[in-house]
């Protein structure tokens, strides 16, 4: 969500029982601005608050000019100070995958984690257990990094591409019509396509190139991974995600004000298929 | 397509003939294009009624009739097909039209007759027009014009039904003549000699010109106008008034032609009005805002209990979001109104709002509610029909053939479920899917349902009525699933400062006390409070003030070898045999006791149950306490020393580091082991069979009633063995 329209968007958002205390507001609201400032961003976004066993991360994200350019992570455990996380790579993602459970709330927390490893000493090979420390501050770029890529939720039209490639906000967009905004089809993933370029030409003849270059939510898999539904009436969509339970993404049709917050363990639900 | 192609050859077919007319004639027919859209009408008339009055008048001047007729016809021409709700009105003006267009060759006068008739039902400047050609036609034409309007009126009587017909195809037509005849215009004006060669071979340029006047012809969503329409509306106005200046009130011209527009709809169907959900729903909380005032005044007896039995939801609301949960102020009082509702209108002795589950489609408001004394009878009437089912199964199972060993497996003894107002049925629980819809109330919860809802994890769909797919299957649809898992949240997460309740001392000596176990405790009204600070730092200020679930699935023990005691001694063995893998089988499964302090609870894999917070660091002398349950992830509780609520909201679902698994299959029921009652024996030889006889042949020189004997005892034993 929008930093600047946070309280708005907090509003809107709490259906999901997923708040901020006014404290907590307060000082986002305040730091934030100056998070812009220093780090000079186009948009700020509040992206949401990782529940530790200590203290929770509270997470914000700088977009430069060009929407889908990778974007900076920051957290913060007071909301006040913040502090700029590294990109997440491949390593990262793979080394991470190993940990479970809870966040601690605490960034030098290390996991250890025992792994076997092929040793080789001269001819013989022989598996030896290693202890590997993970410090939580790499779990934790890799959880936002995967929810990013997985459920990071945009309506169509909010955002278009400029001839010359730079993606940028849409100042025409005037929030969905109530039918569409109950499709999943009239919803974005935030980030690079991927299953764009794997679609055949048919499937890619009604699209419109400024508008669809992103992938729509609705091919996600598995199929039913997202919970639409509509609140106040028809005023408000809420978007819930059932493979990161916690990530909620709100619209209200016809007008501008859209966002997401993730507010949960940062724990992928494998149980899905079972859930359904 | 079709239309137009047929249309374009019937042209053509008529242009060889027109060729050959004197001069005269083709200058009339190079200006019904021009006059345009009937000239379908005539174009198939003409054969069969044209040469007839054209025969019979003598030839008069037509270069002067011209321009009045372009005048008089135009706007009659392409006034009909501009607005299609027209339909009642256009055929007769159509037909009118076609009247009019047939005139024209005829002579001045005649028109001048055809005129007013023409006229009349449409626009002023028709009629005057036409009455200016009146007042001088009478003079000059008086013989013609008997004969004419006897043909006039022969034509009226042919047309006039045709064109009722074909009113539709016609319009549609008509549009598309109207593109050809524009173009073929041009071509009529510059060259008269050759007034078909664009049509003959269709260009890259007409189909663009086509095209592009589809576009224009694009009828809006809104209005239900066009712009081609528009613009030759205008264009006729223009030509019509023939202002001056006419290209700097252009705008104003438009204005007034679209002015001219407003007019009644003429269609019958009515547009039912959409009911939109957000009416719906927001008529269905008005009644919540409005029942307040009503019942308030009016029975001050039932307030004063209804207002007891009222939870405080914005206050706790309030200090629900100084931790950072909660539904938003709104929503919130609208969640307490509809409570308010719930107590006026049942006879609830406490209530209090539990939570939100969250589903697919819709989410769960659970309040929890205590009925008065006496006033929860329809628990019981539930219970009657359950168990009523349950013995007529039993019953037909024992009407099989009794020849045939009949099953030896029997279902496990089925755990009775736990009074109303004991145990996880303490409490009676209302859902509603918005604050506003109706309430409903959840089953009472069975010991059954509860053991299976612990081994399978189902998102909630939001409707109560959705059967619950599952292994092992789940007795009940959601509504049972819901109220299971609410059981078990409440068990788990419900909690209050040490302190804050103490045992009722008189009623515990009443309940069946069981290792100092008490199933009823009641408010400390010594209850001082605790330090926030206190509360933060340990756990053991927090105490569970709803009974543990055992595994059984109740919260009090219910010993199911009871009853088998005073069946037969034999079931009673083979029971325990069965049971006698439970290991909860011949001890009392106890759990921790009701106000047992939350610092005793299971961890979770290294995971502590339990998070307590501070609500504000900055502030910490009105900060609260804040407890959130890492179990049941949603699960809150807070407390600032004298007060404390619990609040969920979420899932519905147990926190496990690990992934779901589901439960184990039951073991495989094993064979029966092939003993001397399973295996036979060998078919008897030719040799036993010969010495049996010859055994039987000694017996026969015996005394008859020893052999006897020897053959029931054979017999017997074969009866043994089977």
């Amino acid at each position: 969500m929008d930093a600047e329209s946070l309280l708005l968007s907090l509003e809107l958002a709490s259906g999901s029982g997923q708040g901020l205390s006014p404290d907590r507001r307060a000082s986002l609201l305040t730091s934030l601005t100056l998070v812009k400032r220093d780090y000079r961003y186009d948009r700020v976004l509040f992206w949401g608050r990782i529940l530790g066993l200590v203290a929770d991360y509270y997470i914000a994200q700088g977009l430069s000019e060009d929407q889908l350019a990778p974007r900076k992570t920051l957290y913060s455990l007071n909301c006040m100070e913040w502090s700029l996380l590294p990109p997440a790579t491949e390593d990262m993602l793979l080394q991470t995958s190993v940990v479970k459970g809870r966040f601690m709330g605490d960034p030098s927390h290390e996991y250890e984690h025992t792994e076997l490893q092929k040793m080789s000493e001269g001819e013989k090979v022989f598996e030896e257990e290693v202890v590997v420390q993970i410090k939580e501050e790499t779990r934790l770029v890799s959880v936002i990094d995967q929810i990013d890529k997985a459920v990071a939720v945009i309506p169509r039209g909010a955002l278009f591409k400029t001839p010359f490639g730079p993606i940028h906000v849409n100042r025409t967009f005037e929030g969905l019509s109530l039918s569409e905004a109950k499709k999943l089809s009239s919803y974005f993933h935030f980030r690079e396509p991927v299953e764009l370029k794997n679609k055949t030409l048919l499937e890619k003849a009604d699209l419109d190139p400024s508008l669809d270059f992103m992938d729509s939510l609705e091919h996600d898999i598995p199929k039913g991974s997202w919970s639409i539904q509509m609140e106040r009436g028809n005023a408000l969509v809420v978007l819930r995600s059932l493979l990161w339970p916690g990530l909620t993404f709100f619209h209200a049709p016809r007008t501008k004000s859209y966002g997401s917050i993730y507010v949960g363990t940062g724990e992928k639900n494998i149980d899905l298929p079972f859930m359904l | 397509m079709e239309d137009l192609e047929s249309l374009k050859q019937e042209k053509e077919n008529q242009e060889p003939g027109e060729a050959g007319r004197p001069w005269e004639e083709i200058a009339a027919s190079s200006q019904d294009p021009e006059s345009a859209l009937s000239e379908p009408l005539e174009s198939e008339q003409w054969p069969e009624t044209g040469p007839q009055p054209r025969s019979s008048l003598p030839q008069s001047p037509l270069s002067r009739s011209s321009t009045p007729l372009d005048d008089l016809t135009g706007p009659g021409a392409s006034s009909p097909p501009s607005p299609p709700q027209e339909d009642s009105s256009t055929p007769s003006t159509l037909a009118l039209a076609g009247q009019e267009l047939a005139t024209p060759w005829q002579s001045d006068k005649t028109t001048v007759n055809v005129n007013p008739k023409a006229g009349t039902p449409r626009s002023h400047h028709l009629e005057q027009s036409s009455d200016k050609g009146e007042s001088t036609a009478p003079q000059t034409c008086q013989s013609e014009g008997n004969t004419f309007q006897q043909s006039q009126q022969t034509k009226r009587l042919l047309y006039g039904p045709e064109d009722m017909s074909d009113n539709n195809s016609e319009q549609k037509e008509l549009r598309f003549n109207v593109f050809q005849e524009e173009d073929s215009n041009s071509n009529y004006d510059l060259d008269h000699a050759e007034p078909g060669v664009s049509e003959v071979a269709p260009s890259l340029l007409e189909i663009a010109i086509q095209s592009a006047k589809a576009y224009l012809l694009k009828t809006s969503s809104k209005s239900g106008l066009n712009l081609y329409d528009h613009l030759s509306d205008m264009l006729t106005k223009v030509l019509d008034e023939r202002p001056e200046n006419a290209v700097d009130i252009i705008e104003s011209i438009s204005q007034d032609v679209k002015m001219a527009h407003f007019r009644k709809k003429l269609d019958t169907l009515q547009n039912e009005n959409e009911m939109l959900p957000i009416y719906e729903i927001a008529e269905k909380q008005k009644a919540l805002f409005l029942h307040g005032n009503l019942e308030g005044a009016d029975q001050e007896l039932e307030d004063e209990i209804a207002e007891n039995s009222l939870p405080n939801v914005m206050e706790s609301a309030f200090y629900f979001e100084q931790a950072g949960v909660g539904l938003g102020t709104d929503e919130t009082y609208r969640v307490f109104l509809a409570l308010k509702q719930l107590t006026d209108t049942h006879p609830i002795q406490r209530c209090r709002f539990w939570g939100k589950i969250l589903g697919l489609e819709m989410n769960y408001i659970v309040a929890e509610v205590e009925f008065r004394e006496g006033e929860d009878e329809e628990d019981i009437e539930d219970e009657d029909v359950t168990e009523e089912r349950d013995d007529g199964d039993s019953e037909a199972d024992e009407n099989d053939e009794e020849e045939l060993p009949r099953t030896f497996y029997k279902t496990p003894q089925p755990i009775p479920k736990e009074e109303s107002r004991t145990g996880a049925n303490k409490y009676v629980y209302f859902v509603c899917n918005e604050p506003g819809g109706p309430w409903v109330k959840l089953p009472s919860v069975t010991p059954a349902q509860i053991v299976i809802a612990r081994k399978i994890k189902k998102f909630f769909t939001g409707h109560l009525e959705t059967p619950i797919v599952s292994y092992p299957p789940f007795p009940g649809n959601e509504s049972n699933y819901l109220r299971a898992q609410i059981a078990r949240i409440s068990a788990g997460t419900h909690v209050s400062p040490l302190g804050f309740y103490q045992f009722g001392e008189e009623e515990g000596e009443e309940e069946e006390e069981v290792e100092g176990r008490r199933d009823s405790f009641e408010e400390n009204p010594d209850f001082e409070g605790i330090q926030v600070i206190d509360l933060v730092e340990s756990l053991s200020n927090w105490v569970h003030h709803v009974q543990h679930i055992l595994s059984q699935g109740r919260c009090n023990w219910f010993n199911p070898t009871q009853k088998s005691e005073e069946e037969e001694e034999e079931e009673d063995e083979e029971k325990e045999e069965e049971k006698g893998e439970e290991p909860d089988y011949m001890e009392q499964e106890v759990g921790p006791p009701l106000l047992t302090p939350i610092s005793e609870d299971l961890d979770i894999q290294n995971i502590p149950p339990w998070t307590t917070r501070r609500s504000s660091n900055l502030i910490p002398q009105y900060a609260i306490a804040v407890l959130r349950s890492n179990l049941w992830p949603g699960a809150y509780a807070f407390s600032n020393g004298k007060k404390f609520e619990n609040f969920y909201i979420g899932w519905g679902h147990k926190y496990s580091p690990d992934n779901y698994t589901p439960p184990a299959l039951p073991p495989v029921y094993q064979e029966y082991p092939s003993g001397a009652e399973i295996t036979e024996m060998d078919d008897p030889s030719v040799e036993e069979e010969q010495a049996f006889k010859a055994i039987q042949e000694k017996a026969a020189a015996l005394p008859v009633e020893e052999m006897e004997e020897t053959e029931e005892d054979e017999d017997e034993e074969d009866y043994d063995q089977e």
